[in-house]
């Protein structure tokens, strides 16, 4: 059971009633998106914190009633955008789970391939904004920023040449996914896997010799273990919290059994650690694309004939869950098939929306410039909040 | 030449020095912009004018037309008074300062107090814009600029003070004139003592000009711009212009305090070039350092003035005491 006074407020007692309630949000420039943080204040130290969602609902999961199996995967993108490939990959397990469809060795290695290459390119991201918010939009921070950004276009350049988009993709398709590799792809993807993993280096040479930095970031946001365990958090945040749980280890999909590498764990459960598991990651998941581009099988890329139209694909009835390991944790993805070409129902695990309900647990006690590192080291992307 | 009355002088000089100070800011900030933008591998202005040279025009000629807002819920006199009582200290420590020998507005016996005492007087505006937005974001920006003035203030006037000691004189032109001849003369190569008054009156700098790793009062990221979140169109160019007109005036001062003002090769008619290239300078290094760090927190920053900072500036100022007397006079 939640232990509730957890959330409870922080009573400092030396400001009486002389209390600040103040609004960081909807449009904030650091919120990350449109999240609404009603933030109490005593003096600079935050006595309690309300969060707000819901300003990007966009009915997702009615949605999806409505489209066929064909067409929502690009439309799945669409909940977390900054890790499109994941939604698309977590929706086309669970009707392949109900359908017990097969698919080809050579589509799920390139499913790992782009699941990880966005794993990466997500990173970038968060790295980028983690550090603006802790740097300003007009200092360290920002340039920080634009050198993630530099690295992360190399990948969307992959994708584009892949897919033809570069942040929605509709990549992955029920048996399959949709494009081949074109030729020098693969080579591409080696140089660019070569340079990230040289400017990672550069990161943290620029990050962790910087004592401002560590001061920003050590101690900060503390979640203990038993608390991530309670709120159900994932991803880097319940690692950085010293429990070892991936879902590519715990319960392996699309080959990633195939695949030798290993699940960075810190301890500490502060922001610091939350970084240091990112970083790690960065290498990990360099690892698997380059044990996948190495070992890539010949074949055909789908088990199902090419589509003709957008409901050829039809689901027997059933139902399923299927999880995969985002960049920000578990994305689960529970289907209802009732034979037709459009799943009956559908259910979206946001991990940004299970790692988000933390923040009141570890704000209340620090001071207001720590609110934006503590949400930046969650790394919310509130499309999957809400979807 | 014909004389020119003393009247005159008293009114020319001041609306020259003005002037050069505005051109001097909106250029300084292309210039910033352009020195970030190869930090951060990108290319910076360059639309507006051949290499973007007419942007801080465009920049300018923009925040005129732009529709002046004043909050309903502001205090209006004080809101609307604000950015002048922000601006007119930054551009008052202009007056002092000379940028050749006699060549300046107003070489004060006691320059460098008046300059030091203006410059913290810019608190007052700062303050005002906080209060009178009767915004929260501004009034904890507000409070937070008290702190921090509080603090760095001694931090930066005692640094400031080591070459005073040196030179014997509280007067700028003094100070500068005994720099000249040899690069060795310079407060900066002054054994030890020289090189750590430099570092801490560079780190004060970065907090009396607010910026980053110590610009809590703007802090974008949570009070969104702090003190001037709602001032808009030519009050926030007033902002903005004291903001860099400051960081122009501490930077010609701490060119003449340690980098020996207008001592250079060549004839010494060119030495308010040489001046002008030792505040750019020390614009530039205040420059790097606000783009490749991140923001620290605002008690991290009192602890790090009254902990560290401090101590240390009043302990560099006690030994450099100690060391001219016993230069001058033996033990």
């Amino acid at each position: 059971m939640l232990d509730r006074s957890s959330v409870a407020r922080v009573e400092l007692d030396w400001a009486g009633p002389e209390r600040l309630t103040m609004n960081m949000g909807p449009q904030h420039p650091s919120a990350h998106g449109v999240f609404r943080a009603i933030v109490t204040l005593e003096g600079e130290t935050v006595v309690a914190v309300d969060a707000v969602i819901g300003y990007l609902h966009r009915c997702h999961e009615k949605l999806a009633e409505t489209l066929t199996y064909a067409q929502y995967p690009s439309i799945a993108s669409k909940t977390d955008y900054v890790a499109a490939m994941t939604s698309e990959f977590a929706y086309v397990l669970a009707a392949e789970e109900i359908g017990k469809i097969d698919v080809p060795k050579r589509a799920q290695y390139l499913r790992v391939i782009c699941a990880e290459l966005q794993r990466i390119a997500s990173h970038l991201l968060w790295l980028g904004t983690w550090c603006m918010d802790m740097g300003g939009a007009l200092g360290g921070g920002a340039t920080i920023f634009l050198y993630c950004i530099r690295e992360r276009e190399t990948i969307l350049d992959l994708f584009e040449s892949l897919v033809g988009a570069r942040l929605l993709y509709g990549f992955y398709q029920v048996g399959g996914v949709r494009y081949d590799i074109p030729s020098g792809w693969t080579q591409a993807c080696r140089s660019t896997l070569e340079l990230i993993e040289q400017r990672v280096v550069e990161y943290e040479r620029m990050l962790e010799n910087n004592p401002f930095f560590l001061a920003r970031a050590k101690g900060v946001g503390v979640i203990s273990r038993d608390l991530a365990q309670d709120i159900g958090i994932a991803g880097p945040l319940l690692r950085g919290s010293g429990i070892s749980y991936d879902v590519r280890r715990a319960a392996p999909y699309s080959s990633y059994g195939d695949f030798d590498f290993s699940i960075p764990i810190e301890t500490d459960g502060d922001c610091f650690a939350r970084y240091r598991v990112r970083m790690v990651e960065f290498r990990q998941a360099i690892t698997i694309i380059r044990q996948a581009l190495d070992r890539l099988p010949e074949g055909p890329i789908s088990s199902r004939p090419a589509l003709k139209s957008v409901a050829q694909t039809r689901i027997p009835k059933g139902e399923a869950y299927a999880r995969v390991e985002g960049p920000r944790g578990e994305v689960g993805n529970y289907m209802v098939a009732d034979g037709s070409a459009k799943p009956y129902r559908m259910k979206w695990r946001g991990a940004s929306f299970s790692n988000l309900s933390v923040l009141p647990h570890i704000i209340p006690g620090h001071k207001v410039a720590d609110v934006v590192a503590i949400m930046g080291s969650v790394d919310p992307v509130f499309g999957e909040v809400d979807r | 030449m014909a004389a020119v009355p003393p009247w005159a002088m008293l009114l020319v000089a001041p609306f020259v020095v003005l002037n050069v100070v505005v051109g001097l800011v909106t250029y300084i900030t292309l210039l910033e912009r352009k020195f970030a933008a190869r930090m951060q591998s990108r290319i910076g202005p360059y639309r507006v004018g051949p290499h973007g040279l007419l942007q801080p025009i465009a920049d300018a000629l923009k925040l005129m037309m732009k529709e002046d807002i004043v909050p309903a819920a502001a205090d209006r006199h004080v809101f609307n008074l604000a950015p002048i009582v922000f601006l007119i200290p930054c551009m008052l420590i202009f007056a002092t300062i000379p940028f050749a020998p006699g060549l300046g507005v107003g070489d004060l016996n006691i320059g460098i107090l008046f300059f030091l005492a203006v410059s913290s007087m810019e608190i007052v505006g700062l303050f005002m814009a906080g209060w009178g937005s009767n915004n929260k974001y501004a009034l904890l920006s507000a409070m937070r600029a008290v702190n921090q003035i509080i603090s760095y203030d001694l931090p930066f006037i005692f640094s400031a003070l080591v070459p005073v000691i040196l030179a014997g004189s509280l007067k700028l032109g003094d100070i500068a004139a005994l720099q000249q001849g040899s690069l060795l003369h310079w407060f900066i190569f002054y054994p030890v003592i020289g090189q750590l008054a430099f570092i801490m009156f560079v780190v004060a700098t970065l907090a009396a000009e607010n910026r980053v790793p110590f610009d809590i009062l703007e802090a974008e990221s949570e009070l969104v711009a702090g003190f001037r979140v709602e001032y808009s169109g030519m009050k926030f160019a007033l902002i903005q212009l004291g903001e860099y007109a400051h960081m122009i005036g501490s930077s010609f001062l701490g060119a003449l305090l340690f980098l020996g003002a207008w001592s250079g090769p060549g004839p010494e008619s060119i030495g308010p070039v040489w001046f002008l290239l030792k505040m750019v300078f020390m614009f530039l290094l205040v420059t790097w350092i606000r783009w490749s760090f991140v923001r620290i927190r605002a008690d991290q920053i009192l602890a790090l003035s009254w902990k560290v900072l401090l101590p240390a500036t009043l302990a560099l100022l006690l030994t450099t005491a100690v060391v001219v007397v016993w230069r001058t006079n033996g033990f």
